[in-house]
């Protein structure tokens, strides 16, 4: 009996642990959500910011936040997709495999700090693109990598054997039934993962902040060699470094909110994704 | 006649559509090829660019290196603008991420192994749906917005709870960092003790014991490889984290093993004296000799997490 009442005994105590934690990510995004609604109306979105950030809008970093994550999802994708449809199909065991895979482990443990030193060093400053969207969304790309090969690789290994032995065994070539066989089935694992490497572009800031990231820009950028503003930078700058905090505490908060919905939606959207594909294609 | 010119005709199309087929063969396997080559370059790209990661921060560092050598880094004062000598010992920023690293993997570890335990073995299943998102949800806030909430709300109760002259300090930061790494090692985890094999758990329940015997006396040590891996992926994430640090933990560059006192990491301070920095100088390559001993640490923390795994997954 003793046994027992060590048993539920340490039960409640692990389950008041889990749980105090869930307290504490929803008091996170609750005391965000509390300060940060009021801040929120149409103007606030759509404005610019004014008088050096303490009125106005946040829209330019809104459409910056857009613009980066657009131009890292355009290089990471094809890239991630490509390399995850080797490793998975072509790759065979030995020394290049292995070099390939610790690499990629490498890459995805890299501080964001590091990534962006080497997106200023590489390039802003060698390749000469300079402070761009360019340079910041190929240091994004870098980032999320990772992320985008292991999940599409782990969506193509869950398919099973047969789909690519039936469409051999009817003559199609390797690259045919790949390409038009096993690809179109695992676009929802690799949308997945591609929609959790969004949510991780939009909400970093380190690696922008060396390659593209500006405070105030009085207009929108016209070309993909044009500074940016961000969302996470503009919270960073506004929350650290200007001058007149007490003006500025409800628009750090309405940026914190907006950047933490948008982060929140991408993420539920691919949890939801990913449970009801997993639900329906019970192969 | 007629039979000897539809003969000819029936062999002159045969020969059309047999050289049709035979060069679609060819240009399929020639396609075959090009795709090939093209899924190995793609393959390699992640290669490439570790390589040229490592091998940029190499050689930017260099300079400083072959100017002042080695000894000059390993210092206790990092003063890299003065009006006397500059200082670029390293020595108190190594021992800034220590502090917060150790701090946040005590409260980090604990936390996050518990609450596997509990989603892994305890919690039935509706329980599990709603708390697994819950904790992926906590690993998607950005690191900007938890620095922001930790300037706002932590730093001015960590001031009045402790008494202190600041809130900036170590610990906050700490606490913070260890919200970052609880999702890492709670997934990572709970991945290890769902793979202990059910017939351990059989075998023990058949033996008499009940569950709580069961978790401590078999599936934790079971799965103590994969547990100890996550714990390494979650200190190696919190190494290498910014941007909390930057906000959070005061930034002053002084050599100190108290918890309540500002102290500064290297990721901060690269992410903050970067900006303002000469390109070229000796500052601009002290800052990349501290990029290069953090990827080296975080480096050694991920192959030993990733060697742990290997080998789990094989046995």
């Amino acid at each position: 009996m003793f046994r027992n009442y060590i048993q539920s005994i340490s039960f409640w105590a692990l389950r008041i642990i889990t749980y105090l934690i869930v307290l504490a990510i929803f008091f996170i995004f609750f005391d965000i959500a509390w300060n940060g609604l009021p801040a929120i109306s149409w103007a606030f979105l759509t404005e610019f910011p004014r008088h050096s950030g303490t009125e106005g809008g946040i829209f330019p970093a809104i459409i910056g936040t857009f613009l980066l994550v657009s131009g890292t999802m355009l290089t990471a994708m094809p890239l991630g997709i490509a390399s995850a449809v080797y490793l998975s199909e072509y790759a065979k065991p030995g020394k290049l495999t292995r070099f390939i895979r610790l690499a990629i482990v490498t890459l995805a443990g890299t501080p964001s700090i590091v990534l962006g030193l080497f997106g200023l060093g590489f390039f802003v400053i060698f390749m000469d693109f300079g402070t761009s969207i360019l340079s910041g969304s190929l240091t994004l790309a870098c980032m999320i990598l990772p992320t985008i090969i292991v999940s599409s690789e782990e969506a193509l290994r869950s398919i099973p054997e047969s789909f690519r032995e039936g469409s051999l065994s009817l003559g199609a070539t390797k690259w045919e039934s790949i390409y038009k066989n096993v690809l179109p089935c695992a676009v929802p694992g690799i949308l997945t993962g591609g929609i959790l490497g969004i949510g991780r572009a939009a909400g970093e800031t380190a690696p922008i902040l060396l390659t593209v990231a500006a405070f105030y820009l009085p207009k929108l950028p016209s070309s993909v060699y044009d500074q940016v503003m961000a969302l996470p930078y503009h919270l960073y700058i506004l929350a650290t470094q200007h001058p007149d905090t007490g003006k500025v505490l409800p628009l750090q908060y309405g940026t914190a909110f907006i950047l933490i919905m948008l982060v929140l939606v991408i993420n539920i959207i691919a949890i939801t994704l990913r449970s009801y594909f997993r639900k329906k294609y019970k192969w | 006649m007629c039979k000897v010119i539809y003969v000819k005709l029936k062999k002159f199309f045969l020969k059309k559509t047999n050289k049709l087929v035979i060069h679609n063969n060819m240009s399929k396997k020639s396609k075959e090829k090009q795709a090939h080559l093209l899924l190995l370059l793609a393959g390699t790209t992640s290669i490439l660019i570790v390589l040229s990661i490592m091998l940029f921060l190499f050689k930017e560092a260099a300079p400083f290196i072959i100017d002042n050598g080695v000894s000059e880094l390993i210092g206790t004062h990092w003063r890299p603008v003065s009006f006397q000598k500059e200082l670029f010992g390293i020595l108190p920023l190594i021992s800034g991420t220590l502090i917060v690293t150790m701090l946040a993997a005590c409260s980090a570890v604990p936390l996050g192994v518990c609450g596997a335990i509990y989603i892994a073995e305890i919690a039935n299943k509706t329980e599990r749906e709603i708390l697994k998102p819950c904790i992926e949800l906590l690993a998607g806030i950005p690191s900007v917005v938890l620095g922001f909430f930790g300037l706002v709300v932590v730093v001015p109760f960590v001031k009045d709870f402790f008494g202190l002259e600041t809130g900036l300090t170590a610990l906050t930061g700490a606490s913070l960092l260890a919200f970052m790494a609880i999702p890492t090692i709670t997934s990572i985890s709970e991945d290890a003790m769902g793979n202990v094999p059910k017939s351990y758990r059989d075998a023990s329940y058949a033996l008499g014991a009940n569950k709580a015997q069961t978790i401590w006396h078999v599936t934790i040590p079971a799965a103590l490889p994969g547990i100890t891996a996550a714990i390494m992926l979650g200190i190696g994430r919190v190494l290498g984290e910014t941007m909390v640090v930057l906000m959070v933990t005061g930034n002053a560059a002084i050599m100190t093993f108290s918890p309540f006192s500002p102290v500064r990491t290297m990721t901060a301070t690269i992410a903050a004296e970067m900006g303002e920095v000469p390109f070229g100088s000796s500052h601009y390559s002290a800052l990349f000799c501290i990029s290069v001993v953090l990827m080296f640490f975080t480096f050694i923390f991920n192959m030993i997490a990733q060697k742990i795994l290997n080998r789990q997954q094989n046995v």
